[in-house]
């Protein structure tokens, strides 16, 4: 047990145990000049190392525009790698500043684990997958069905509740990592592989024949899939929130990383507010007056985001659907910056 | 440094601190001071987090209902089970396979274990493949290997094998038919347990001739014949009847009988291969620790090569065998909580994986899983300990 | 009835020479064909590498794709391993995130732990004492502010960019060098007179070695932020690293324990007698006898260790299988039949050599120590 503490503080003195006060979670973040993001293992178009070995992803993104409207700086971010059991802790704990880990927003999260989830990067809905030639049509036919499902998920608890709910039988095969539910359902051990309909299109752009699988039309939850901050902190809260609403914002007003600058002298006054050339919406956070100028700059708007990870010229080929804004017939919807 | 004392009339010349017993004392009390100091800020911190979190305490959570599912399970197990049932459950499918485990890991690494020592060069060459091979990778590796080499060597649901008697072996494991006993059965093993009886009394009658009168009985075969024939006569004599329910094909899997996941033969298979190369190596080292007149005597009174093993070196270097075989089987037991990353929902994936997840209580689905094992690992060492005092009391 | 005296009249026929004790045929006879069992196993084993080998050829050599091949190769029906794929990605399964332009620095690292260790392990090499010294203490140092960066305008480098074998190496390097001395005072404290202490050490040994390394791990991820006080926070590796030489350290008390046990009491007494303090008598008289006897038992723990690693992936550390792992699943331009199966071959490959090498260094010392103890 001493030797725990003893290699504790051998440790703290090579740096490598931190201490962070608790209040400002910006001050603490600009003292340490990096932002620390939570991400998953690898989850392709999420966030994943690409062929540098650099994580890049929808969400890795999001991280990359906090950085930005920051520190001007969309590389100031570490990136910790956490399994679905020990995301929670390790945000509420001050590991990490912010998570954006394919987190579903569920009312019990949001409000017994001392976290506050910001929005929603991605609308999801569990989906289910089978094989063309089992003649499956509809997830109602899929009573005593053998099912792959990964452990620590509401996925696993999704799935329970719908096939109670519609009488069938319910059969399952539980992993605790996402690879070896897929490799588990190609090979032949289950019938169906059910979990967030993104995932299930990226996997099965993976597979040697995509063709042989079809997604079931039923989807059979909400997934809204969102970055989260430690409870407690509001302008921290702003910040996280603003970023994901910033990117939202230029989308619709057409601001894009090729046309930033040119828009800086735009007439309309929304963009005018949006690059911080009309007013300063960025000093009252503790960011600098162009914070979003910054974020379409370095990162791009939430429709170039998309593309780049996982729309349909990426390998995931998702389309926008509920995604797009609300103009274009989806959901995603930003509150107006003024 | 300390000065040297110099005879028994030093002892009042020792200073206070130079005192070995009030050094001891003091060592201890600073020791236990720290353990307790370091035990309470732990105990503080985490109650304070939990207590910033929102967060309940409490084993409550085990009356409440899982809402779950186990792919496998030897108790009737659904949805609506309480979690004390799921860490049942996850209890006894890591014993079971911890035990068949241990079986064939036995079987396995005392066969290879024999022919690394064989005089056989291939057959020697092999097993010392198979052990430098197994032992240098690591289980998890081997577990993904096992696993999915299992899945792809299988027929899908609808091309399955057929086996004698309605068995079944495809892709979603090994289906044979659930034996249902009717309620006469309850005298068979009645008649089971007699014959148990009877055998001890024949053992115990064997050994009296044999001392007596130096002749043999053939107590193990007699033994057999009494397991088969005393229930079998019960049986006639009740009228019992045993109806089997096979398992039946349905839209996507078999249903009914008894299934043996192939996760479950995955786990079971990477278990055997991995220990048994260990236990190759406890055994050759056993049996190398023989001395070598013991061979050379046992072949000068004519002993075959099998019985010269069986008969003389075989007992002599279990004594040597069995401390390190014990730690195997601990191992193995342990090691089976890797199932979780193959989908075996034995304890920690149960337990510490899935019910933790659903119910946030993490201190206490973690201390449980670790109490568990802490039990499985006294009571071996306790029956280990007995078994070694009665195996030494051999020895002359 | 008398006469009983024989002499020989002619001489004896001389007798056939010996059966040739040299030469293939006789190995043969010996080895292959001694008793019809023999015969009948060397058949069947020959028919099972006639039945094995082929195949194990063929996927890793025979219908192989090269290290400069192409994806497409690698998807033709009849690949066998896709070495291109390894040859692709192997910057990842080496260093994890480590920024490629900074290579260099674990480069180093590689080369002073190569330059420093290997020396330390022939018995031959002269100036043993400060090879060990800069090996235990000097060099740790270095490739830590090496590795970790933000001094001399070296580039900071955060624990989270480390990845692959880089962790894997440092893990089981660290975790051997402290496991090892942890282990030998535990064990030391096992047989201490003083009853906290025993008491103390019995029950860590114990309470470590009863539970598996993944449940250590994931109290470690899951349940030391809760012990830390609100806003510490302990680096992941760290963890890993605490983990893992706990872990291995109770196992070590053990082996050890072994040795101490193994040693005649007069050894102890005399070295008493001659009025050496405890820890003099220790690393005099009892360790170098004690330890010497329980050598096999000391590297395998060490390789334990080191298959051990594989499991880190719990607290979130990259290491070599969960680096390789996070590449077979997303490296969607590789993705062919057999790229998991190739990845995972070449962790085991890995994973083997080293372990190997672990074991025959110790069959080696073994050797060179063995000072007549040996029946």
């Amino acid at each position: 047990m001493q030797k725990t503490l003893a290699t504790i503080a051998l440790a703290a003195s090579l740096g490598l145990v931190a201490t962070t006060a608790q209040a400002a979670i910006l001050d603490d973040v600009k003292a340490k000049g990096y932002l620390q993001c939570g991400v998953t293992g690898g989850v392709a178009g999420f966030s994943a190392p690409d062929s540098n070995n650099v994580w890049t992803g929808l969400e890795v993104d999001f991280c990359r525009a906090m950085a930005a409207a920051i520190f001007n700086d969309a590389d100031a971010v570490r990136y910790t790698s956490l399994t679905s059991q020990e995301r929670f802790t390790a945000l509420s704990a001050g590991e990490i500043d912010v998570l954006s880990r394919t987190t579903t927003w569920t009312m019990s999260r949001d409000t017994q684990l001392g976290i506050s989830f910001v929005g929603t990067m991605y609308y999801d809905g569990q989906g289910f997958m089978v094989r063309k030639a089992d003649g499956i049509a509809s997830a109602l036919d899929l009573s005593g069905a053998a099912i792959c499902i990964e452990s620590g998920t509401t996925t696993e608890l999704n799935a329970a509740d719908y096939f109670a709910a519609n009488g069938m039988e319910f059969n399952t095969v539980v992993f605790v990592d996402q690879d070896e539910v897929v490799k588990a359902y190609e090979d032949g051990r289950c019938d169906v592989y059910t979990t967030d309909s993104s995932a299930l299109a990226a996997e099965r752009s993976k597979f040697a024949n995509p063709a042989d699988h079809i997604i079931l039309p039923e989807i059979i939850s909400k997934e809204p899939l969102g970055p989260v901050v430690r409870a407690g902190d509001t302008t921290w809260f702003n910040i996280a929130r603003w970023t994901y609403f910033a990117l939202l914002e230029a989308e619709e007003l057409g601001v894009s990383q090729a046309n930033v600058d040119e828009m800086l002298g735009s007439d309309n006054p929304a963009v005018k507010r949006l690059l911080g050339v009309e007013g300063d919406f960025g000093t009252p956070l503790g960011l600098t007056k162009d914070w979003a100028y910054q974020i379409v700059k370095l990162v791009g708007n939430y429709a170039e985001s998309f593309e780049r990870n996982v729309g349909p010229s990426t390998p995931i080929g998702l389309e926008r659907g509920l995604n797009a804004l609300w103009k274009d017939g989806g959901i995603q919807y930003a509150a107006p910056i003024r | 440094m300390t000065t040297l004392d110099t005879g028994p009339a030093a002892a009042p010349r020792v200073s206070f601190f130079n005192d070995p017993v009030i050094r001891g004392i003091i060592y201890q009390v600073v020791v236990a001071g720290l353990l307790i100091a370091f035990i309470v800020w732990i105990v503080g911190n985490t109650a304070a987090n939990l207590a910033a979190q929102n967060k309940t305490t409490g084993f409550d959570f085990l009356w409440k209902t899982a809402g779950f599912d186990i792919s496998f399970s030897l108790f009737p197990w659904s949805r609506a089970s309480f979690y004390w049932e799921a860490f049942l459950v996850g209890i006894t499918n890591t014993l079971l396979v911890a035990f068949i485990g241990i079986v064939l890991a036995t079987m396995l690494g005392f066969t290879i274990g024999i022919a690394r020592l064989s005089s056989n060069f291939i057959v020697s060459r092999l097993a010392t493949v198979y052990v430098e091979t197994i032992r240098n990778i690591p289980l998890l590796l081997q577990l993904f290997f096992w696993y999915f080499a299992v899945l792809k060597a299988m027929p899908s649901v609808r091309e399955s094998i057929l086996l004698p008697f309605d068995s079944f072996i495809n892709q979603r494991g090994i289906f044979v038919p659930r034996p249902m006993p009717d309620e006469q059965f309850g005298f068979v093993w009645i008649g089971v347990a007699l014959a148990i009886l009877a055998i001890i009394a024949l053992r115990f009658w064997a050994k009296k001739r044999l001392e007596a009168t130096g002749r043999r009985f053939p107590v193990f075969l007699s033994s057999v014949a009494l397991l088969i024939v005393l229930p079998g006569l019960v049986w006639f004599a009740s009228g019992a009847s045993v109806a089997f329910e096979p398992p039946v094909l349905e839209r996507f899997n078999f249903k009914g009988g008894i299934q043996l996941p192939p996760e479950f033969v995955a786990l079971l298979f990477g278990l055997s291969i991995y220990t048994a190369s260990f236990i190759a190596e406890t055994v050759r080292a056993g049996i190398q620790a023989v001395n070598k007149g013991q061979t050379e005597a046992a072949q000068s009174l004519g002993l075959k090569e099998g019985d010269r093993l069986r008969l003389v070196i075989v007992p002599q270097a279990m004594r040597v065998i069995i401390p390190p075989l014990t730690s195997q089987y601990l191992n193995l037991t342990k090691n089976s909580s890797l199932g979780a990353a193959i989908g075996y929902p034995e304890l920690v994936n149960v337990f510490a994986g899935t019910a933790l997840n659903q119910t946030g209580r993490a201190i206490e689905c973690i201390a449980l899983t670790m109490l568990v094992y802490l039990i499985f690992s006294l009571l071996t060492s306790v029956i280990m300990n007995w078994y070694n005092a009665r195996v030494s009391l051999v020895e002359r | 009835m008398t006469d009983l005296a024989f002499v020989r009249s002619d001489l004896v026929d001389a007798k056939p020479p010996p059966h040739r004790t040299s030469g293939a045929w006789a190995w043969a006879q010996k080895n292959l064909f001694a008793t019809p069992l023999d015969t009948l196993l060397t058949v069947l084993g020959i028919l099972f590498l006639l039945w094995v080998v082929p195949p194990i050829y063929n996927f890793f050599i025979g219908h192989a794709v090269g290290p400069n091949g192409t994806v497409e190769e690698c998807r033709m029906e009849t690949a066998g391993a896709c070495w291109a794929y390894i040859s692709s990605e192997m910057e990842f399964f080496i260093y994890g995130f480590y920024d490629i332009p900074e290579h260099w620095r674990p480069n180093i690292v590689f080369a002073l732990g190569a330059l420093l260790f290997i020396p330390l392990l022939m018995p031959k090499v002269p100036f043993k004492r400060t090879n060990a010294v800069l090996f235990l203490f000097v060099y740790p140092i270095v490739s830590y502010y090496l590795l970790a960066g933000g001094v001399f305008g070296l580039k900071p480098m955060p624990t989270e960019k480390w990845g692959g074998l880089l962790v894997t190496l440092i893990i089981s390097v660290v975790g051997i060098t402290l496991s090892f001395p942890i282990g030998i005072v535990l064990a030391l404290g096992r047989q201490s007179k003083m009853p906290v202490i025993k008491t103390l050490c019995i029950g860590f040994i114990e309470l470590v070695r009863a539970v598996p390394l993944i449940s250590v791990l994931f109290m470690a991820s899951i349940m030391l932020p809760l012990f830390m006080p609100q806003g510490m926070t302990i680096d992941k590796l760290l963890r890993a690293l605490v983990g893992v030489t706990l872990f291995t350290s109770a196992y070590m008390a053990e082996v050890v324990r072994g040795g101490l046990q193994a040693i005649p009491r007069g050894q102890y007494e005399a070295g008493a007698s001659l009025g050496l303090g405890y820890w003099q008598r220790m690393y005099f008289i009892i360790l170098p006898q004690a330890l010497k006897h329980v050598i096999p038992g000391i590297v395998n723990s060490f390789i334990a260790l080191f298959k051990d690693t594989s499991l880190v992936y719990i607290v979130g550390m990259k290491d070599l299988l969960e680096a390789v792992k996070t590449k077979n699943d997303t490296a969607l331009e590789w993705q062919s039949a057999n790229t998991a199966t190739t990845g995972y071959l070449f962790a085991a490959m890995v994973f083997w050599v080293f372990c190997f090498g672990m074991s025959r260094y110790s069959i080696f010392m073994e050797r060179r120590l063995n000072t007549g103890y040996k029946r």
